[in-house]
């Protein structure tokens, strides 16, 4: 039985070694024509577009459009698309919708699968070893470290991420917010609070 | 019992808390971000992402742990495409050694 009770300590850049692997598998395939330097460029430009703030206009939404909130339900892929997101290579997308009784929250314990198709790439945390030995166990007590203090009786479901499909959830919508705008609904739902880790703001605490 | 995979962490002992803290993402972890992105596009099709799974799976415990995350993926990358025979390993190591040269020189 192996050990399996090492923990990350890397730094996030690459060794040198890893770097120079990389820009010549990069150079080689670009030489063979598998793509061009301008679509590295293009894509990364692409990538740098999907950020947190493309979830949440979608949480906004789906609190605040009842037929949209329907759709999402129903195929959260292309309710996610109608947003403006180029999802036509991305995996399934399902959205996770939290009610006062039940709080969802995603883990990927094999890998790092996340929605990054709709709010980029996943926080280093996600990626933990801890967080994703822990979650399984004990996923009020990994709630509690982001001050998630859940009551007793609400219960919480823990989805696991395949490659497949992807999860996105959509916190409960906080009180004190009748009547608001898309717009304003949006930037009370954090990055943290589609993973199910958190919830969202409350009005007062946005902008903070 | 089967014997876990080392990237199968569900549930595993461990008490220490969830380090939250984040980082901006560095140019290199972008470029091999695209380079995966590019590489399974369904108009290339050169991989799939259960592949880089396949790969990453395959490293043994002590390259597991040594690599950070986006080294896992170049090293995944780098047996798939060299399995599949779109690179060529002693053209890729031709090729490794001139970047080295001139990134040294």
């Amino acid at each position: 039985m192996s050990d399996h009770g090492h923990t990350e300590h890397h730094p996030p850049e690459a060794s040198p070694e890893f770097e120079i692997i990389e820009t010549a598998m990069r150079e080689l395939l670009i030489e063979k024509g598998v793509f061009s330097a301008d679509d590295v460029n293009n894509q990364m430009e692409k990538d740098e577009q999907i950020r947190p703030e493309n979830g949440a206009r979608i949480v906004a939404r789906f609190w605040s459009d009842p037929a949209f909130r329907e759709r999402a339900l129903a195929d959260g892929k292309a309710a996610a698309a109608e947003t403006g997101l180029d999802l036509n290579v991305a995996p399934d997308l399902v959205m996770l919708e939290n009610t006062p009784q039940l709080q969802h929250v995603t883990v990927c314990t094999l890998c790092s699968c996340s929605p990054m198709f709709v709010i980029g790439p996943p926080p280093d945390w996600y990626k933990s070893t801890t967080y994703r030995k822990r979650v399984v166990r004990d996923p009020r007590g990994v709630l509690a470290e982001w001050n998630n203090v859940l009551p007793e009786d609400m219960e919480v479901r823990v989805v696991d991420v395949t490659t497949e499909t992807r999860y996105l959830v959509i916190p409960l919508r906080p009180e004190g917010t009748e009547g608001w705008s898309e717009e304003e609904l949006a930037k009370l739902v954090t990055r943290d609070s589609m993973f199910g880790v958190e919830q969202a703001l409350r009005p007062g605490e946005a902008g903070r | 019992m089967a014997q876990r995979g080392v990237n199968d962490l569900g549930g595993l002992p461990g008490d220490e808390p969830v380090d939250r803290e984040d980082h901006e993402s560095h140019p290199f972890e972008k470029r091999v971000n695209a380079l995966l992105r590019l590489l399974t596009h369904p108009r290339r099709k050169m991989m799939r992402v259960d592949e880089l799974r396949r790969g990453i799976e395959s490293l043994n415990e002590t390259e597991y742990a040594k690599y950070s995350y986006y080294e896992r993926w170049v090293e995944s990358i780098r047996r798939i495409m060299l399995e599949k025979g779109v690179l060529d390993e002693a053209e890729l190591n031709r090729k490794i050694e001139q970047v080295r040269a001139r990134s040294t020189g």
